[in-house]
């Protein structure tokens, strides 16, 4: 693991490091802590980039375990959260690699597009479009948009907006230069804002909408 | 400003990490051009739909379920 030195100055302790602490000195109570706090992020972050279900279970228990087994080269210089991620993104990779025997998985995988990252779609949006939707429609919707994103654009996407990392931790987690997930979440809002807008723009919904799938970019299974 | 200039800073729009001096030059881009309104407005609309609704549903059965696995891992690796 590499140690980055922090960028914003330490002024406040994170809470996270006096929990370390504890599991460091044996609390194992205080990992149980640790583990409830980050669990749905980390099985959220799994599932996007395996895309599967059963993976991304198991990613989150080898995550979890390979973060307490290594928690003593854990450096204080960046966050738990951060560090954790970065154990749980290489998991998830080593578990697309099985999935993919013989095909190499990086996070650099399949972002040589440039698709979307100009915008053509200058419609505006319904106030409130989520509301044409029912829940599932949406979830679906959400779904099949993210999923068409190439994988290295997803994750920067889903660290930097919906899980609130900084930019510099968002790099750290990816083991990526800060320009390169600038670039990245550019596109990634981009081409979610594109594909968004088609569901999403002024007109009066249609009865039941086409399957917006974009040519080529497959990336489901 | 021009349209591709708008583009490049559109991220740092949206995170508000804008000089004061540049913010008079993004407000006065968009009141004449509709085009970069709505693109900010619908990326800003798209963050946040994404921010509010969790697409991968993790069942509260399910969690218990993983976090007495992972507990249990740990308290079998613990020395
Ligand atoms: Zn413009």
């Amino acid at each position: 693991m590499s140690t980055i030195q922090s960028v914003a100055g330490q002024t406040e302790q994170h809470p996270d490091v006096a929990l370390v602490e504890r599991v460091r000195a044996g609390d194992l109570s205080a990992y149980d802590t640790l583990v409830r706090k980050y669990e749905r992020q980390v099985f959220r972050i799994a599932q996007h980039i395996t895309q599967n279900r059963e993976d991304a279970e198991d990613v989150m228990q080898d995550a979890f375990l390979k973060a307490y087994e290594k928690l003593d080269q854990f450096q204080g210089n960046s966050k738990f959260y951060t560090w954790l991620v970065r154990i749980a993104v290489n998991e998830s990779l080593m578990r697309l690699r099985k999935r993919r025997t013989g095909r190499m998985v990086s996070i650099d995988e399949n972002i040589e597009t440039d698709e979307g990252s100009v915008p053509r779609d200058f419609a505006d949006w319904a106030p409130n479009p989520e509301q044409n939707y029912t829940q599932s429609q949406l979830a679906d919707i959400l779904k099949k948009t993210i999923q068409g994103l190439p994988q290295g654009f997803r994750v920067v996407f889903v660290l930097r907006d919906v899980d609130g990392l900084s930019t510099e931790e968002t790099a750290e987690a990816l083991g990526l230069s800060v320009p390169a997930v600038k670039s990245r979440l550019l596109r990634a809002r981009l081409q979610l804002r594109e594909r968004l807008s088609r569901h999403f723009k002024n007109r009066t919904p249609a009865a039941s909408q086409p399957d917006a799938a974009p040519s080529g970019n497959g990336v489901d299974a | 400003m021009t349209c591709t200039e708008f583009l490049q800073i559109l991220d740092n729009v949206i995170d508000e990490s804008i000089a004061a001096e540049t913010r008079a030059e993004i407000e006065a881009h968009l009141r004449k051009c509709g085009h970069c309104e709505v693109v900010l407005d619908t990326t800003r609309k798209t963050i946040e739909i994404y921010r509010c609704h969790e697409i991968y549903e993790l069942p509260t059965e399910v969690s218990e379920r993983l976090h007495t696995a992972i507990m249990d891992k740990c308290r079998k690796a613990a020395r």
